[in-house]
């Protein structure tokens, strides 16, 4: 796995790196972990904050079961183990996002352990370059409040409207070893989420961010010491994160310095990663269990119940449509890497009484066709305003002869525009394709009377001179004509 | 186990209290003391025994998931030495 082999070159010599993520996932619920204020997105500051989130004296917390059901069912799509004891510890820390003083957290008995997640670094051929990155573990937690440090000269200003929130911490081994890994862990990590449908992992709204923890060492030595990079909230940011610190810890280790194990913070304006000194000391949290919960104890019950509810996850279906609906591998990869274009997909094929037959051209039209038009129009798979029974009606026309597969690729425009179907944009604008042999060939002996010459050259053994006849004929009828009856009849009538 | 001077200074700041040097002082044979009596417990052999964490059988009962509390913000900043436009406002912290 040549392309996977990522190394710093250094005045010694070669370096390779280690990389670990915990990536932080917003639970998708409708109120927070331990309240029941809502957890929506963008509302005024402070109105979704309850008297628990604000820490006053003597509120206590009561467990959302939703944000436990979710964590459950992602550990499952992990093939991880399910703790079916597990407990919440206090992480104290003062910080001005935090009323509490702590954070709510499960250092001990966390409620997933072990998994694994498949991650592939071709996408045009997933399984030619896989590679499994273990889980470690994944914990259910609060989320901080936000602040604010733009709107006053002197003053940060606090909105505790996140603060509470539920999120799962995922943390991954140190299975990673190139930036690109670490992208692709990620992004195969998102995926499953939005499967799951335990997380949306919009990264821009902060759904989704992860700490990136990096060390580098000389091919199969000893593990170096780590930095952990706080809060890296895009796959970019991630990737350059991992180049800057492994160039860094590389340089100074050369320079005869020695790595501090330490807390640190990208700058996406300079491209650099530094110091956080103010959390020097951070890392005494003094956990012990909180007393306000009791340990949380799972039925067997609860967890088959949350191992139904999963849907097929992206490998399952990855492996179906290759397999079962013959798909290339690239088009399997790219159809299920987004829950909401399988969905779409599927949707197209059920409109069809076999399935299996048409899945291959309605592959590569999704893939080519309406992902062009998507990505021109800047809209995702979900608010496509073509629908996929339109879809299927189109591909209808061109399986049937209706229309040939240039026409289609103008009715689609069209259905773009106006939103009208397929059969009646057809119907409308005379594009029927024309396969009736008589007509063809009276434009086709048109054609070659117009072109004695080329008929001649043709003959005399020039036979690139066919594609220029089949344009002529395809021109004079506006494109409407079959396309092989064309080729079978100019093949005929060519000699 | 016993505690220093260094460490009841780190553990006060930790927990943002202010204490002066002779209060330090005092706190170090303080704390041992009751470090020490804790540390009797440990005289008991608990190996077979269940950790204990209701004295009824209790379990932790889950909560619904539905919006049930929020929009009071005049209650939530009521107590707050300042706030502005709807947020609380502190000294400023940044990285």
């Amino acid at each position: 796995m040549t392309e996977s082999t990522y190394r710093i070159q250094g005045g010694t010599g070669e370096w390779e790196v280690v990389i670990g993520l915990e990536v932080h996932a917003q639970i998708t619920s409708e109120s927070k972990l331990f309240s029941g204020a809502s957890t929506e997105f963008g509302a005024e500051p402070n109105t979704q904050v309850s008297l628990v989130d604000a820490a006053m004296p003597g509120m206590l917390p009561t467990l959302n079961g939703e944000c436990v059901r979710q964590a459950v069912r992602t550990g499952l799509a992990i093939n991880a183990q399910i703790n079916k004891y597990s407990r919440f510890d206090r992480k104290n820390y003062f910080y001005a996002d935090l009323p509490q003083g702590y954070q709510i957290s499960q250092l001990y008995h966390p409620i997933v352990g072990e998994g694994v997640i498949q991650i592939s670094l071709d996408e045009k051929d997933p399984d030619a370059h896989g590679k499994a990155i273990g889980v470690e573990r994944i914990h259910i937690e609060q989320d901080a409040g936000k602040l604010m440090h733009d709107q006053h000269p002197t003053m940060s200003y606090v909105d505790l409207n996140r603060c509470g929130v539920a999120l799962m911490e995922i943390v991954s081994k140190p299975d990673m070893t190139s930036p690109k890994e670490a992208a692709a862990y990620v992004r195969k990590l998102r995926s499953i989420l939005r499967y799951v449908g335990s997380c949306d992992g919009n990264m821009e709204q902060g759904s989704m961010r992860a700490d990136v923890n990096v060390s580098v060492r000389k091919p199969g030595g000893e593990l170096g010491t780590r930095t952990e990079t706080k809060n890296v909230n895009s796959m970019r940011f991630i990737q350059a994160v991992i180049e800057y610190e492994a160039q860094r810890q590389v340089d100074l280790i050369e320079d005869g310095g020695t790595v501090v194990q330490e807390t640190r913070l990208f700058d996406p304006d300079r491209n650099e990663t530094r110091s956080m000194r103010s959390k020097e000391d951070a890392h005494d949290y003094r956990y012990f269990p909180d007393p306000d919960l009791l340990p949380l104890e799972l039925e067997d019950d609860f967890i088959f119940d949350c191992k139904a509810s999963l849907p097929e996850l992206p490998d399952e279906k990855r492996a179906r449509y290759k397999n079962v609906l013959g798909l290339s591998a690239y088009n399997a990869a790219v159809l299920t890497a987004e829950h909401e274009t399988a969905l779409w997909f599927e949707q197209l094929l059920d409109i069809s009484d076999e399935p299996e037959k048409i899945a291959s051209t309605a592959a590569n039209w999704v893939t080519s066709e309406l992902f062009g038009a998507l990505n021109r129009l800047g809209v995702g798979i979900e608010n496509s305003p073509v629908s996929p029974a339109q879809a299927a009606e189109l591909l209808g026309l061109v399986a049937d002869g209706t229309i040939s597969g240039k026409i289609a690729k103008q009715v689609f425009e069209i259905m773009l525009e106006s939103g009208d179907g397929a059969k009646k944009i057809v119907e409308e604008k005379g594009l029927v394709q024309e396969s009736d042999t008589g007509a063809i060939e009276k434009v086709i002996a048109e054609v070659m009377a117009a072109n004695e010459d080329k008929v001649a050259q043709y003959r005399d053994g020039k036979d690139k001179l066919f594609g220029f006849f089949v344009g002529q004929t395809m021109k004079a009828m506006q494109g409407k004509a079959n396309p092989q009856v064309v080729n079978e009849l100019l093949r005929k009538t060519l000699g | 186990m016993s505690i220093d001077k260094e460490t009841v200074k780190k553990i006060a700041s930790l927990s943002r209290i202010a204490i002066t040097e002779a209060e330090a002082d005092a706190f170090v044979p303080e704390l041992n003391q009751i470090l020490g009596w804790v540390e009797q417990l440990g005289e008991v052999d608990t190996s077979k025994v269940e950790p204990m964490t209701a004295v009824i059988p209790n379990q932790l009962r889950l909560r619904e998931d539905v919006v049930t509390d929020g929009e009071i913000r005049d209650k939530i900043l009521a107590n707050a030495p300042i706030a502005e436009h709807g947020f609380f406002a502190v000294p400023k912290v940044i990285e």
